[in-house]
């Protein structure tokens, strides 16, 4: 499996890890079983994303799409990065292998989960501007047996 | 600058030895003859491929017309299932396996269910064991082959063969074994272990790749695989790989003749290397830890994931393995590590690092330090971990 020069980049050199302080915005998608999960934290001020840091569990993908998914949110307003499509980070990564395309419409999901929880903060239902996103059930979020 | 490469995969394939090259250069360069043919030239050739035959046999307490040479492991175990089904399907049409095999049994197996066969799949102990009392019980009066493989591929685990066979003959069933990662590398012989069947693969014990055998039981007769011209005494058709054979053949009488001075090196590279993974918080050894193959490392370390450790690695060079989704092409990690009863999120985070007679005290070390930091950072994106 042949991975793009800029997709190993961005996993050698993730850009925008952890957690944002003070964020306004933070979702969560994917879980552990299927080996993927994707949190994403924003601080959201005047509709514009002025800040979006990720956390991923997953392949070399998953890390990639993450860290190319917040280049391309980072300074955007909420307008246009929920335009954002899976395409459009698989574009940006000069493409995936086939079986990794199910990490770049994680990534996509991330964003939206990250907006949803910022209009449900707001005490807005987000399903008619987001749509409808799988967030990650916390309850079984993992079994390491610890 | 060049970087250094510390090959760790050695489990996937290893390099050729010099022996098993300076053996097979003859039969790529001025020595070209079909054996099948009968001038001079051909006649070496044939010579070449009958005492290469003998070699193998030696290698493994054989007789030289008990071995049928092959393109592999894959098609050795998919004649040894598919063909012993079919000569014996009008005794009984059930067959056992293990929940362990290698892709190469499971899967020829699986293709028999669509043929009225039916497949009973034996599951293991933590460790990958299979219980010879589950064997036993899983027996029936339609049982036809039995195969279990001799040490598996991911976890290292070793079975107890003899024993197994033991019991597949006293109720009258075949006994097949899948011994790909185990000869060359821990003492084979097909008398001992009283199997049937059993196949190998060149390219694991420093042979080249596209060459293998299967070993046949004197006086147990199953059809080909490959119909055609009627080489390897009318069971496995196909213009032979002279230079393929004798390199295995010499790759092989090397590797016994070193066994019990490498095995020992490679064993205390081996616990070395599992006393330092084991030190980072989370981790922990998967497979036996005595019964299992002298170069195999296996660990599944928590809260991070295969592929992404694999990566890392390999900027510094080591080239190591895991049994993660990612690295299978599915959403599920490997069957070998389920089966051990991980769960499925643990499995993910697995890690595999097959030493090899390359391999020196120094590298160890190395891979240690630098499995530290590419943890610490991997653990430092995920959100699973707390810290």
């Amino acid at each position: 499996m042949l991975y793009s020069d800029k997709v190993l980049d961005h996993f050698q050199n993730p850009r925008n890890v952890g957690e944002v302080e003070n964020a306004n915005a933070v979702g969560t998608v994917g879980n552990a079983k299927c080996g993927d999960i994707m949190q994403m934290s924003m601080r959201i001020e005047n509709d514009i994303i002025v800040d979006v840091k990720f956390k991923t569990f997953g392949c070399g993908a998953a890390v990639a799409t993450s860290s190319m998914a917040t280049e391309l949110v980072k300074g955007k307003t909420i307008k246009e990065a929920l335009e954002l499509t899976n395409k459009a980070v698989m574009e940006a990564l000069d493409g995936l292998p086939p079986v990794k395309v199910h990490c770049s419409v994680l990534a996509e999901q991330a964003i939206r989960a990250a907006l949803a929880d910022y209009y449900r903060r707001q005490g807005i239902d987000p399903e008619p501007i987001v749509g409808k996103i799988e967030e990650l059930d916390h309850d079984d979020e993992h079994d390491f047996g610890h | 600058m060049q970087k250094r490469i510390i090959y760790v995969d050695n489990a996937a394939t290893t390099p050729l030895s010099k022996e098993a090259f300076e053996a097979m250069r003859p039969w790529l360069t001025e020595r070209w003859g079909n054996p099948s043919s009968i001038y001079s030239i051909a006649r070496d050739s044939r010579r070449a491929i009958e005492k290469a035959r003998e070699d193998v046999a030696a290698a493994i307490g054989a007789k030289p017309d008990e071995i049928y040479f092959t393109s592999g492991g894959t098609e050795s175990d998919n004649w040894a299932i598919k063909s012993t089904a079919k000569a014996f399907a009008s005794k009984g049409r059930h067959l056992i396996t293990s929940a362990i095999e290698h892709h190469a049994v499971t899967e020829s197996m699986e293709s028999l269910k669509s043929e009225g066969f039916e497949v009973t799949i034996l599951p293991v102990d933590k460790y990958g064991l299979v219980d010879p009392a589950e064997l036993e019980k899983a027996i029936r009066p339609d049982t036809i082959l039995i195969s279990i493989m001799t040490a598996n591929n991911e976890i290292g685990t070793i079975q107890p063969i003899a024993e197994l066979a033991e019991i597949a003959h006293k109720h009258k069933v075949l006994f097949h074994t899948d011994a790909v990662q185990a000869v060359g590398h821990i003492p084979v012989n097909v008398e001992e272990l009283k199997v049937d069947m059993l196949s190998m693969s060149a390219h694991k014990f420093h042979g080249p790749q596209g060459v293998g055998a299967l070993y046949i039981r004197k006086g147990i007769r199953i059809p080909p695989l490959l119909h055609g011209g009627g080489h390897e005494r009318g069971r496995r058709s196909g213009t032979e790989n002279v230079a393929g054979v004798c390199g295995m053949a010499a790759a092989l009488k090397h590797a016994i003749e070193t066994m019990p001075e490498t095995s020992a090196r490679l064993a205390r590279l081996r616990d070395r290397l599992i006393e330092k993974i084991l030190q980072i918080p989370h981790t922990q050894l998967t497979g036996h830890p005595e019964k299992r193959l002298p170069g195999t490392v296996s660990v599944v370390i928590n809260y991070i994931e295969g592929e992404s450790i694999i990566l890392l690695l390999d900027r510094y060079g080591i080239c190591a393995s895991s049994g993660s989704a990612c690295t299978s092409g599915s959403l599920d990690p490997s069957h070998v590590l389920l089966a051990i009863g991980l769960p499925h999120e643990v499995a993910h985070g697995s890690l595999r690092i097959t030493l090899g007679d390359d391999n020196t005290e120094e590298d160890v070390d190395f891979i240690a330090e630098k499995l530290v930091e590419v943890v610490e950072k991997l653990r430092a994106m995920s959100p699973l971990w707390k810290g």
